[in-house]
């Protein structure tokens, strides 16, 4: 009786649409705005018509115009990694001055006085507590500069416009228009980038903005770019223009990642995730002013300690596994010794070093540590004094003595500019990798992703030893 | 939240600030669901942190939100929980966010749906609006961005709007709170049958398409007699929505509904 009701309803809703013909969704679509315009006219008055409209439609002829669109966009990165890379100048050696020249000697002086033995003192305080204590006075004046920045410009509404002008791009690429925005997330940190793609319906275009992810300049990578470019490129110029040709050098490095992420998807498209770009409407939202104060707070409470507690969960282990490298004698040698012997052959090939490979094979779980670990690993292997020690990371005063003991480990230029290079190639971070993993469900894509950028970084480092050697 | 009762507002309803408790994520058990639907960048997610005390991301741009959030506040100690549902224009077509916050319109059974519509944009808005109306009769309008309106000269008249749509109106910035002690209030009287909807049905369909869903809906009462919204599974039958058409044919309809 049951069942032949439900017959009956759908087979009489099967002889009505046919009655009714094609034309029901249209004409359900005009009724529903007829009765909006109807309800609106009764209660809704303008009187003054729609200014904001044209103002917003002012900023945008602008904004995303064909002549002023990527130079603005390329004037705000600028400004924006200038405010972060002057501001964060002071704050960084504040807090190495606190937690690295205060806090570290009060601690170890206590663990004498405790009678600590010194392999626990040495694992404990030069080990874990340095590896957090560094990340701290590295990352958080960077971070806390540049995701209420970020954010600011999220909150007035730029974002949707970076997209629309990038549009045309992603579409030569065959990707989805919407990966500007995931891109984007992206500089601040890749596994947030990654999850924002959920934006991205088709999951052909999902899975390149997945992968390509890795090739924005994240968080924890933008300071080893800066300290490098400081002591190596500025360096290459009279004083004077030093702090231009540093700046010019980090942004190069990150358009570079973004044409390496449009060279990446279009390869992708072509060849394993082939298929149509898929259109989507994105609304440009109005222009708000963002609530400042507000924004900052929100930002530095949420992106900022998040993104520097996980940094943190990260190095102290790391910072562990160094210090022990670094003790543990094999023959006469460290582990960390023999490590970066047996690498430097093949590094050479790639214009680096056998201490940046190692560095890079501990910093696997987080960016952050790859400066400081490649110090303490180049004092170690040279002998030099001014570390404070075996498998001890740490800071020098400035990017001069920190320059000063690089070029007594060998470095040159093209070292330095290979470093940049590989930093913006490679694997992605161990969250980004289980970020990945999450939203891909998929061991295949996980590792395509993880791969994919290490091969690029070997391959360009390579091509760029090579051709520097033939010329130099 | 700070709900700062303003000189005489201490006596009023409205600022019952010692009756709410916002609750995070905390939705164990819980007397009512809300569901916050809306177009993309209206304010959802603002709304939402408002009401939870929670900070999910928010930012200027369409299509942020992209996993159903949900929050819980108490309030007169009634325990709400809140489902922040992806953005959308309409319900009308296919794609996946649609179909999320149809779906849960439509089955999950949300006590009360919060529409969260610009203000500055409200003919636009409307149509979600009248659409969700045929699906619910417990809903309130959460007449946003009220700030952006009155600095672009727009005036709205929220006793009329009140009146044509037959759910209650309530203007706020979420971002800087306002409203939102109204909202909860206005929120608990309709969940509570205090304040009964009367919502609007969409007029301007041609005769024919009229007497359609007429005939369909009369013919589904007699099966569900308790079917609040026979009109809107009408307008699905009529366009095919094989979703709809599987849970008829499998009886598994009779679940969502009862």
């Amino acid at each position: 009786m049951k069942q032949k009701n439900i017959d009956n309803i759908i087979a009489l809703s099967n002889d009505l649409r046919w009655q009714i013909g094609d034309e029901f969704h249209d004409n359900l679509a005009e009724g529903i705005y007829a009765d909006a315009a109807e309800i609106v006219k009764v209660s809704v008055h303008k009187p003054n018509g729609d200014n904001r409209l044209r103002l917003d439609a002012k900023i945008d002829k602008i904004i995303t115009s064909k002549t002023w669109g990527f130079p603005l966009m390329f004037l705000i990165l600028a400004v924006v990694l200038w405010l972060t890379i002057v501001g964060a100048n002071y704050p960084s050696s504040m807090l190495a001055e606190l937690l690295l020249n205060t806090i570290h000697p009060a601690l170890k002086g206590y663990a004498s006085a405790l009678g600590l033995p010194w392999w626990l003192d040495g694992f404990l305080i030069d080990g874990v507590y340095m590896a957090v204590a560094w990340v701290i006075a590295v990352m958080l004046p960077p971070m806390a500069i540049f995701f209420p920045l970020f954010t600011l410009l999220e909150d007035f509404g730029y974002l949707p416009r970076v997209a629309f002008n990038l549009d045309h791009l992603f579409k030569l690429s065959g990707a989805h228009g919407k990966q500007a925005l995931t891109m984007s997330m992206g500089f601040g940190c890749n596994a947030a980038g990654v999850v924002a793609t959920r934006i991205i319906d088709s999951p052909r275009e999902r899975l390149i903005a997945i992968i390509t992810n890795n090739f924005s300049l994240c968080n924890g990578r933008w300071p080893t770019q800066i300290l490098i470019a400081t002591i190596f490129i500025g360096a290459t110029v009279p004083a004077s223009f030093a702090g231009i040709a540093s700046l010019g050098a980090v942004i190069g490095v990150a358009v570079l990642g973004i044409c390496f992420m449009f060279l990446t998807s279009w390869a992708l498209s072509k060849t394993v995730l082939k298929g149509e770009v898929s259109t989507f409407n994105l609304e440009l939202p109005p222009y708000r002013p963002p609530r400042f104060w507000k924004t900052i707070y929100t930002s530095i409470i949420d992106r900022t300690l998040i993104v520097l507690w996980r940094a943190i969960v990260f190095a102290a282990p790391a910072g562990a596994v160094i210090w022990l490298i670094s003790n543990i004698h094999v023959g006469d040698l460290s582990i960390a010794a023999w490590m970066i012997d047996s690498f430097d052959g093949f590094a050479f090939l790639f214009g680096l070093n056998g201490v940046i490979l190692v560095a890079y094979i501990v910093a696997i779980p987080a960016n952050e540590i790859v400066i400081p670990t490649i110090l303490m690993l180049t004092v170690l292997v040279t002998g030099i004094s001014g570390g404070a020690g075996a498998g001890v990371m740490f800071e020098l005063d400035s990017a001069n003595a920190t320059g000063e003991i690089l070029r007594a480990g060998g470095w040159t230029l093209l070292t330095a500019v290979n470093l940049m290079l590989f930093s913006l190639l490679h694997n992605p971070c161990s969250t980004t990798i289980y970020t990945i993993y999450k939203e891909t469900k998929s061991v295949k894509w996980t590792v395509v992703a993880s791969i994919l950028p290490v091969i690029l970084g070997f391959v360009v480092t390579f091509l760029v030893a090579q051709v520097w050697r033939l010329f130099a | 939240m700070e709900v700062k009762p303003k000189s005489a507002c201490d006596s009023c309803a409205h600022f019952n600030a010692a009756g709410l408790k916002k609750l995070g994520v905390d939705t164990s058990s819980f007397d009512h669901v809300i569901a916050l639907a809306g177009n993309p960048n209206t304010g959802k997610s603002t709304v939402f942190n408002a009401l939870t005390g929670l900070r999910q991301h928010t930012g200027n741009w369409p299509g942020k939100t992209v996993t159903r959030a949900e929050g819980g506040f108490e309030y007169n100690n009634e325990k709400y929980k809140l489902v922040d549902l992806p953005g959308t224009y309409s319900l009308l077509s296919t794609s996946e966010d649609e179909e999320v916050a149809r779906n849960f319109i439509l089955f999950g059974k949300p006590t009360v749906t919060v529409i969260v519509v610009d203000a500055s944009r409200l003919e636009r808005n409307l149509n979600l609006v009248l659409q969700i109306l045929e699906i619910t009769d417990r809903a309130v309008l959460c007449l946003n961005l009220m700030d952006e309106a009155k600095r672009n000269d727009i005036e709205i008249n929220t006793r009329t709007l009140a009146r044509d749509l037959g759910i209650p109106v309530v203007p706020a910035s979420a971002r800087y709170n306002e409203g939102i002690p109204e909202l909860i209030q206005t929120i608990s009287e309709v969940a509570n049958g205090t304040i009964v909807c009367k919502p609007h049905r969409i007029k301007n369909i041609p005769k024919n398409i009229e007497k359609a869903v007429e005939d369909l809906s009369v013919e589904i009462l007699k099966e569900y007699p308790d079917m609040p919204n026979s009109r809107w599974i009408a307008f699905r039958l009529l366009e095919g929505d094989q979703h709809i058409i599987n849970l008829l044919q499998t009886g598994e309809f009779e679940e969502y509904i009862s």
